[in-house]
């Protein structure tokens, strides 16, 4: 049953590819412009670097949010994952966790070569890709709260923004940061370790909150 | 055995119907009719667990369904109005990874059944509304549940349609089987077996 679900979202996933490479493509295009329009001095460069890569990568992941749940609400889909004799919060789990691994990890795969971009040096895209590999997930999972929230309003997307941009600050302060402290010769186990805090949080209650915000806007 | 406790819905502060109290035993269906918004297919979102009663409760066996959870989930197939097919998947994919497993035997024994034998690699979203309907109709028989809730399964279906879906339907309760369903059209040989519940009334 959940390993149907993941293979269906996976296979869904392989028969959209725009949906998948939308967010990518859009975060490559953000991080591109910041060089662009703030210019080419290095130093200013590699300060912005990590939170220019940062916001890039929370605003590509917000772009692919709505559809989590709305494409399948379309066509009854929906009705049926809640349906399904097997507990939702492990369903939702499961479509979190395909969404991440088509849209969120492809992101901070690329995110190394984007930050090239701004004269990181070595270690410090180490340090940008752990936090993002800690940091996607993490917005993949508080954006499917709101998701489910905010289905089937009118106006749902820019509701979804509202809702869900609070709960991405202290993921974004303490991704940026592990980067800057890294920099700064601090060292970045004390954000990477707060991020790591956070995911575990999200993992075991998040799902959880969907499937309950799931139900009550199915009802 | 499908028990409906004084159920009532409220929709948007208005009383869509109440008292609503029936016994369905194996091998019984009940259709439901009504006019257009007397809350039909929210009785029957309610009797999936979808829909929470403005008061009362339905029960499966005796115990309530929110105390079943899963358990109650598992003994039902619901056809909807919106079929919940996936369009970018073909037929066989929607039913082979309808969150259950079955053999790839049965999932092609359905679709001949259905008369989408010919269609199996055709992706969904290119299958008519009756064909549609068809499809639906052969992920309900798969899913091998004792309790089936079809929302107007006979929407868009072709007079073979029908009989089709009267013929599954009635060998499904001489299987022991229960459904409910919405439908103002007639299901040629199952007026034995078929009870009546009007809402409008």
């Amino acid at each position: 049953m959940i390993g149907q679900v993941f293979r269906r979202e996976l296979l869904l996933a392989w028969r959209r590819p725009g949906d998948t490479l939308l967010p990518l493509t859009f975060f490559i295009i953000v991080g591109s412009l910041f060089p662009l329009g703030v210019g080419a001095e290095p130093a200013l460069l590699r300060s912005i670097g990590p939170g220019a890569v940062w916001i890039a990568a929370v605003l590509a992941t917000l772009l692919g949010l709505p559809r989590l749940f709305a494409a399948d609400q379309h066509g009854g889909a929906l009705e049926q994952l809640l349906l399904s004799p097997a507990p939702l919060a492990l369903l939702v789990a499961v479509k979190v966790l395909a969404q991440w691994l088509t849209s969120g990890l492809p992101l901070a795969l690329a995110a190394p070569v984007l930050a090239l971009g701004f004269g990181l040096d070595f270690r410090d895209l180490g340090v940008l890709l752990a936090g993002l590999l800690l940091g996607t997930p993490l917005l993949n999972l508080l954006g499917a709260i709101s998701a489910a929230l905010t289905l089937g309003l009118r106006g749902g997307g820019a509701l979804l923004g509202l809702l869900v941009l609070p709960l991405y600050v202290p993921v974004l302060i303490f991704g940026s940061g592990a980067v800057q402290a890294a920099a700064l010769g601090f060292g970045a186990g004390a954000n990477l370790s707060l991020l790591a805090a956070m995911l575990v949080l999200a993992v075991v209650f998040a799902p959880w909150a969907t499937a309950a915000a799931l139900r009550i806007s199915l009802d | 055995m499908l028990e409906l406790r004084d159920l009532a819905a409220v929709r948007s502060n208005t009383l869509l119907f109440r008292r609503v109290s029936l016994l369905l035993h194996a091998g019984e269906a009940l259709r439901v009719t009504g006019p257009n918004g007397a809350g039909k297919t929210t009785l029957l979102r309610m009797i999936c667990g979808l829909t929470e009663p403005a008061r009362g409760e339905v029960a499966w066996d005796g115990t309530p369904i929110g105390t079943l959870g899963d358990e109650y989930r598992a003994r039902l197939a619901f056809l909807g109005h919106q079929e919940g097919h996936f369009g970018d998947l073909t037929a066989a994919e929607n039913l082979r990874l309808a969150g259950h497993n079955v053999a790839p035997d049965a999932v092609v024994a359905a679709l001949e059944l259905v008369g989408l034998g010919t269609l199996a690699d055709q992706p969904a979203r290119f299958l008519s509304q009756g064909q549609r309907r068809r499809l639906g109709l052969a992920r309900v028989r798969l899913r091998a549940a004792p309790l089936w809730i079809l929302d107007e399964p006979l929407t868009g279906l072709d007079r073979q349609g029908v009989e089709l879906t009267a013929h599954l339907l009635a060998e499904h309760l001489a299987d022991g089987g229960l459904a409910v369903l919405t439908t103002h059209q007639d299901l040629p040989g199952l007026d034995d077996v078929l009870r009546q519940l009007d809402l409008g009334a």
